[in-house]
């Protein structure tokens, strides 16, 4: 029972920050219809640029996240701007494989500046630990879950109720008939991009302090493909139900057999795509010619 | 179909069918042969393990190229049937018994059978959907091939017999010009192979499932039929590339199938030419030779540059990452296609067209 109680913490802070990487592929996805597979590099930028920050530059937390969603925001409007508004009409393949190129280049930057060996950073989270039920549950893995739950309300009331929020999902729903209205379906492009990387960083930061900052982190990149097919591509409540679940089984898979949880995500994927490939919360498209 | 240059009137449908269509076509593949069969000879061993490797990715990215660009199927679970051709040739010739060549061509067999049961999800799924499936099994087999321990015997890998026939083995100091022959031979009868099922029905119907689905069932294609026979082809294509990985390198392990090598595959067809034959071969020459060219280019600029050799793991991966992204933003037809305009260019030189 103790030991239920600890992976189900653990499962919820990492499903927790697995929703805030399946947002911005989310958001990406649906302004652009690009299929984002850099993702996991933008937690990973995210990660370098709060740890240089905050560890190297010495400036305190809150800033120093600030300075993070700057740069990350920055990169995420220059990356629209050269290298996939280009691309726009090409074929699937193509900005797949686009994407994938930059999470090359982005992961060997990173590399080059920082070198292959994780940075300890000095932890900003609350230490110790909290007595729950009888389980002993680390206080930062609460803390993660909090401020990732807040994060993600906070976007889910932007895309609700925010004029640019509205805009978004007016682009989303199409493009066209957004264009008619007079929202710059460009500009939704680009704000995507910004917002994505943006909350690419709080999960990078919030994974760096419960963990270490490493190259490793890019790996939860492809995690998110699992969270977005089950959650269904088609709201914020989707994506956190669906980083939530990947995350516990992934938790319990461990707990039942020790790394099962690499491949865990992926047996629920499968399930997923041949039994309701739209998703839990998705719709069913009609395809037209 | 690809251009062709003007100026050319096939008389009957074999003349249009025939592969070789110019006096130039003919020239060209007389020089290219030449410089093939000189090749081992003008080579350092070094230099000749990255032909070998060249044309052992050369028929992975045909395989690849048959699904991807003749048949519109998006596909990152390359990694996971290599693998499957690795292990299934390794186990069958070391522990089987079998002799090299037949547990090769079961490799293919069982990689072919692979394909079609990761291909029926294909059946239902398109674009995003489909890369999706085909990253979980490519997830999936590598986290099985890692795992299962009575595959490696619990040492994490897996030893192949080396390259041998009734009695004949591979001698050591002719380790790589004996591989070379045999990998020309294999690579060169499977690129005929290839090119040969793009002018039957078979191989257009796969290309009428690429550009309109719902146009090539209204002419009679079977979707069903079409589509798991391109799985098939295409997975025992890379299953003959892992089955000779695994008996070139003698060892078989899990990081050599991983994702990345599934995403290198891809880089390959597309840098190369999507949905061309040729293009695949020019394509895994070329991502191939970055690696040691830049290492190479590191060490002549070592004391100038030494900033070169310290980052080369990096840079090699950033370069290759960063040709991807040039071709799809310049050149998204490949290699194949920029051949074309510069032969097309010089054939009517000093006329346009």
């Amino acid at each position: 029972m103790t030991q239920f109680i600890q992976l189900t913490v653990y499962g919820l802070a990492n499903g927790a920050i697995l929703a805030l990487a399946a947002l911005g592929f989310v958001l990406i996805y649906k302004a652009t219809r690009v299929i984002n597979f850099a993702q996991g590099e933008f937690l990973l930028v995210g990660a370098y640029a709060f740890y240089s920050a905050f560890a190297l530059l010495q400036l305190p937390a809150m800033l120093a996240i600030v300075v993070a969603v700057i740069i990350a925001a920055a990169l995420g409007v220059a990356i629209e701007r050269l290298v996939l508004r280009p691309l726009l009409g090409e074929e699937p393949i193509a900005v797949i494989m686009v994407t994938i190129g930059l999470s090359a280049v982005l992961k060997a930057a990173v590399q080059v500046f920082y070198g292959t060996t994780p940075r300890v950073m000095p932890k900003f989270l609350p230490r110790g630990s909290v007595d729950i039920l009888g389980a002993i549950v680390p206080t930062d893995r609460l803390v993660a879950i909090a401020v990732a739950a807040v994060v993600l309300a906070a976007f889910g009331a932007f895309l609700r109720w925010s004029r640019h929020g509205v805009a978004m999902r007016a682009v989303a729903d199409d493009p066209q008939a957004a264009l008619v209205q007079g929202i710059s379906v460009t500009r939704i492009s680009a704000l995507a991009w910004a917002m994505a990387a943006a909350s690419a960083v709080i999960g990078g930061v919030l994974i760096a302090d419960v963990a270490e900052v490493s190259q490793n982190l890019s790996s939860f990149g492809l995690v998110v493909f699992p969270v977005v097919i089950l959650g269904g591509l088609d709201s914020v409540l989707g994506t956190i139900v669906g980083g939530v679940v990947i995350g516990l089984v992934s938790q319990y898979a461990d707990g039942v057999s020790p790394g099962a949880s690499q491949v865990a995500p992926y047996l629920v994927l499968v399930v997923i795509l041949l039994v309701r490939p739209y998703g839990v919360f998705g719709q069913p498209r009609i395809e037209r010619m | 179909m690809p251009s062709r240059a003007t100026g050319i009137d096939p008389r009957s449908y074999e003349a249009d069918l025939r592969l070789l269509q110019t006096r130039g076509d003919k020239l060209r593949l007389a020089l290219g042969l030449v410089a093939i069969l000189a090749l081992p000879f003008a080579l350092n061993n070094y230099w000749l393990g990255i032909v070998n490797a060249i044309g052992i990715a050369a028929i992975g990215a045909i395989g690849l190229n048959i699904l991807v660009g003749f048949t519109g199927q998006i596909s990152l679970g390359q990694g996971g049937f290599l693998a499957v051709g690795a292990f299934s040739s390794a186990l069958l010739a070391g522990r089987g018994g079998l002799p090299i060549p037949l547990a090769v061509a079961a490799a293919v067999v069982v990689t072919a059978a692979a394909g079609v049961i990761v291909g029926l999800p294909a059946l239902r799924l398109k674009g995003l959907y489909l890369v999706i499936a085909t990253l979980a099994s490519q997830e999936i087999i590598v986290f099985v091939v890692r795992r299962w321990r009575w595959l490696t015997g619990g040492q994490g890998y897996l030893e192949a017999p080396p390259l041998g026939v009734l009695g004949w083995h591979v001698q050591r100091a002719a380790f790589e010009r004996t591989w070379y022959w045999v990998i020309l031979v294999t690579a060169a009868l499977g690129a005929l192979a290839a090119r040969n099922v793009f002018r039957t029905a078979l191989g257009r119907s796969f290309m009428a499932v690429r550009d309109q689905e719902v146009a090539a069932s209204t002419i009679g294609v079977n979707l069903t039929r079409a589509k798991l026979t391109a799985f098939a082809l295409s997975s025992g294509y890379v299953g003959l590339a892992g089955a000779l990985t695994a008996h070139y390198t003698e060892i078989v392990t899990w990081e050599r199938f991983t994702l990345d090598v599934s995403v290198q595959y891809v880089g390959m067809i597309i840098v190369g030419g999507l949905g061309s034959i040729a293009g695949s071969i020019y394509g895994a020459a070329f991502l191939m030779l970055v690696p040691p060219l830049l290492s190479a280019l590191a060490d002549a600029v070592r004391d100038t540059a030494p900033f070169l050799a310290d980052q080369l793991p990096a840079l090699q991966v950033a370069a290759v990452g960063l040709i991807i992204i040039l071709f799809l933003r310049f050149e998204p037809r490949g290699l194949d296609r920029l051949w074309r305009r510069i032969r097309d260019y010089f054939g009517s030189w000093p006329f346009r067209y």
